[in-house]
């Protein structure tokens, strides 16, 4: 079901024909990151740090250079001091998690690498690294990390956004804060007031392939690096930095990726690659196993949050008061902000104190995980709602119905709304057959919702026509979530020519202009932009050449359903495939680029709605019914958006029922495999439900908002409010695990 | 004049101030006016901040034109997954 303001008529967009990139992945001919293989490539490996705080005292490398067929070996000191040169605080911090120097803060905290003429050789010459550590007290959450006389992790850190700045380091590396109106008012109109403190477990993002990197290094300076991310770009920016050379030197390719939701927009290996493949004289690969992935790649935050609303009998919120500490692991950079402007940001409440804190622990640095901060804070304030609800007897999507943002009201992070969907997401699960479906013993229904801004940014992109009128779109969006097949979409639609024809490529940091990150939801919005500015100049050109061929002005020419007419139909009809094979008599070859900071983001919500049925005899959660409602502004490729809002699903469910990390009394990781580490696979699940709601972003040529992040935001609390509704008990911990859920039921029958 | 929101955050740099009103053409010189008035506040809002000018959030906004009667909030640089 999609809810369409419009019906535009569109021949391409809107339509499900068969992904550009399939074939190649069903037959194995896709290159992923570990794919490459170089003539004279050499194989690398890290070594990690077991210790999850530690001083480094020394690293003696000699052992590990005479073993016959290592040909380089690095530490920390192979790279520059960026706090010397005076660096971004937040580059010293992404060279010294690349790479650690005087400290490790976290157990995988890489300390050398070593690079051989076999895999084994380099696996046994890491281990012949022999480090000296004096083994520091550590802190694991922000429980700890706030406490009073903790262990200190960078011990010149000043809690920002304070007034006055305090005199004493701490681990608090900022705190955020968004007010308005007057709390104890609020309050005091309200009739019921609820209180409640959640935690959240860090949850990785579970890609399914690990991090890959091949660097091969030229005597000039000069170095090529195909790897997996989110973004070359950034990669080439990144491991410049850390590596103190001009990204200029530096050419990235990008692999195909098999999976990232914000944990490939950072760099790990590809520094240490190109440093040894400059050390060792030839190429290098370095690919991670699941055990480092896990153990030294960015999760998300663990996080505690306490949460008070207040609701008139009618069902209108009075106000809201929010805390949240969020772990950033080793370095700060927590995504509490986000989770600050995103928590009730759904909601119209005249009187609010949200405040937050970026806390940094003996962790592996966090990284972005699909609306990075806002799944957490949904979590919260989901679950508060739900109670809200039940305690004045009406229906919880009314009672969202009743204070949900809508255009022109003025966001609880500052600017007023534009044209939005939120209401038509919650109507849309209201009037689905699932929302009045019978539900049978144990069983129970959970609704929630969920805000995320979505991003622009920069992008570029270039079309080329082909001689025989067929068209290659360019662009510098990695593809992880369909982007080829809508970028070829739209540019069928524009240039009116079948899908078929278009060939959509990822091009490398030197065939495309620059092009940020894969992430934010934006792709489809700003590179998508970017296709059609592209192919509209093309356009231009081809009714230019059109004139041209007629002896006519150009305003005589329009282009229509891929081909030039004449206004009054006086001469016949030229093609693209005429225009192209002609292209040399007329100007030359049909081309344009097109580069953008993207305009016109749309925000998106999600309205979702599970039914899951508790054993009461083991606790066990089974999920038995689950809708997703989602404004995805214009779906683009209708089945890509589906997969997209069903991802976001799944790995909600994860999170809210099996995933965390495990750590032992030492901060070592006791779950490093997607054996232990428990994320729902296909025969956990039933069939994710999707409701495609369909309210254009009037800013946008297609009406794109972007789909990829905030249907992750509300699965923890539609899952909690149905084990509520199931079995009577509320959790406030995840995951909600068969354990936590049989405790609850326990203290309840108490 | 354009309508200048401050977020919580940022009041402790304007001594409490929720909100100002300024003439600037752009961007760029509404953060030197901004700074004129609060010191220290434009290195804040040029390196850690987006902008929201009549409710369209933007980055890298410095040559942005701001509208004489605009409504103008700067926000937390965000981080997409």
């Amino acid at each position: 079901m999609a809810i369409t303001e419009e019906n535009p008529g569109y021949k391409w967009v809107g339509t499900r024909p068969i992904r550009p990139d399939g074939l190649d992945k069903v037959t194995g001919k896709a290159q992923f990151g570990a794919d490459l293989t170089l003539p004279g490539m050499l194989f690398g490996k890290v070594v990690r740090s077991p210790h999850a705080h530690a001083r480094i005292l020394s690293i003696d490398t000699s052992a590990a250079e005479s073993m016959l067929g290592v040909k380089a070996v690095i530490t920390g000191s192979d790279f520059p001091d960026l706090a010397a040169n005076g660096a971004h605080p937040m580059a010293i911090d992404v060279s010294h998690n690349a790479i650690a120097r005087d400290k490790v803060l976290y157990e995988g905290h890489v300390v050398a690498a070593v690079a051989a003429t076999t895999r084994e050789l380099a696996e046994a010459a890491a281990k012949a690294v022999e480090v000296s550590y004096e083994v520091l007290p550590h802190v694991l959450t922000v429980d700890e990390a706030m406490a009073d006389n903790a262990p200190l992790l960078h011990e010149g850190m000043i809690t920002k956004g304070v007034e006055p700045a305090p005199d004493q380091p701490s681990n608090i590396a900022s705190r955020i804060v968004h007010e308005r109106g007057d709390l104890e008012q609020g309050f005091g109109e309200a009739e019921v007031v609820v209180e409640r403190e959640f935690t959240t477990k860090p949850v990785h993002q579970g890609y399914i392939e690990p991090h890959a990197a091949v660097a091969d290094a030229n005597s000039d300076g000069r170095a090529n690096i195909w790897c997996s991310s989110q973004g070359h770009f950034q990669m080439r920016a990144d491991t410049a930095s850390v590596l103190g050379v001009s990204q200029g030197t530096l050419k990235v390719t990008a692999a195909e990726i098999g999976g990232g939701f914000g944990g490939k927009t950072v760099i790990y290996l590809e520094p240490i690659a190109v440093r040894l493949s400059q050390r060792a004289g030839r190429p290098v690969k370095l690919v991670m196993d699941r055990d480092e992935v896990f153990r030294a790649t960015g999760p998300t935050s663990g996080t505690r949050i306490k949460v008070k609303m207040g609701v008139s009998n009618d069902g209108k919120l009075t106000a809201a008061e929010v805390w949240m500490a969020f772990e950033a692991g080793a370095y700060a950079g927590s995504p509490v902000g986000a989770a600050g402007m995103t928590v009730i940001a759904a909601y119209d409440i005249p009187h609010f104190l949200v405040e937050g804190y970026d806390v940094v622990c003996n962790k592996p640095r966090v990284a972005a995980y699909r609306a990075p901060g806002a799944p957490m804070a949904a979590f919260a304030v989901e679950s508060v709602l739900d109670e809200l609800a039940r305690s004045i007897d009406m229906d919880p999507i009314d009672l969202r119905l009743a204070n949900a943002v809508v255009e022109g009201t003025q966001a609880s992070y500052g600017p007023k709304f534009p044209r939005i969907g939120f209401v038509e997401t919650l109507e849309a699960i209201k009037e689905h057959p699932n929302y009045t479906a019978e539900l049978g013993p144990n069983q129970g229904r959970g609704v929630a919702a969920g805000f995320w801004f979505n991003a622009g940014m920069s992008s570029s992109a270039t079309v080329h026509i082909n001689e025989n009128g067929t068209a290659t779109v360019v662009t510098g969006s990695p593809d992880i979530g369909g982007s080829r097949q809508s970028m070829a979409l739209m540019a069928a639609e524009e240039l009116g020519i079948p899908y078929e024809s278009i060939k959509p490529v990822v091009a490398d940091t030197e065939t495309v202009g620059f092009t940020d990150v894969t992430g934010g939801s934006r792709v489809t919005l700003a590179t998508g932009a970017a296709v059609v500015d592209a192919c509209r100049i093309v356009i231009e050109d081809l009714r230019a050449r059109a004139a041209k061929t007629w002896d006519v002005e150009i305003d005589q020419v329009e282009w229509v359903d891929g081909q030039a007419q004449h206004v009054d139909g006086s001469q016949p009809p030229l093609s693209l495939n005429d225009l192209a094979a002609k292209s040399g008599r007329t100007g030359g070859p049909i081309s344009a680029n097109a580069s953008l900071n993207a305009r016109g983001v749309g925000a998106a919500f999600s309205t979702q709605v599970c039914d899951v049925e508790v054993d009461p005899e083991t606790g066990v959660t089974q999920v038995i019914r689950y809708l997703t409602a989602q404004d995805a502004g214009r779906a683009i490729s209708p089945d890509y958006v589906e997969g997209q809002m069903q991802g976001g699903v799944v790995q909600g469910i994860g999170w809210g029922l099996n995933e965390e990390y495990v750590h032992d009394e030492n901060g070592n990781m006791e779950n490093p495999s997607f054996l232990d580490y428990r994320m729902p696979v296909a025969s956990d699940l039933p069939m994710i439900e999707c409701c495609i709601v369909e309210v254009p972003n009037p800013a946008h040529p297609y009406g794109v908002r972007g789909v990829g992040e905030v249907g992750i935001v509300p699965p923890m609390a539609a899952l909690g409010n149905a084990i509520k509704d199931a079995t009577g008990v509320r959790l406030t911990d995840l995951p909600m695990t068969p354990i936590k859920v049989l405790e609850a039921l326990n203290e309840q029958s108490d | 004049m354009a309508q200048v929101h401050f977020s919580a955050g940022l009041r402790e740099l304007t001594g409490g101030l929720a909100r100002v009103e300024i003439q600037a053409s752009n961007v760029r010189r509404l953060i030197a006016a901004l700074d004129d008035m609060f010191p220290g506040i434009g290195e804040r809002l040029s390196e850690g901040s987006s902008v929201a000018i009549d409710g369209e959030i933007l980055t890298d906004a410095e040559f942005e034109p701001v509208p004489d009667d605009a409504e103008v909030h700067f926000l937390d640089i965000l981080q997409g997954g």
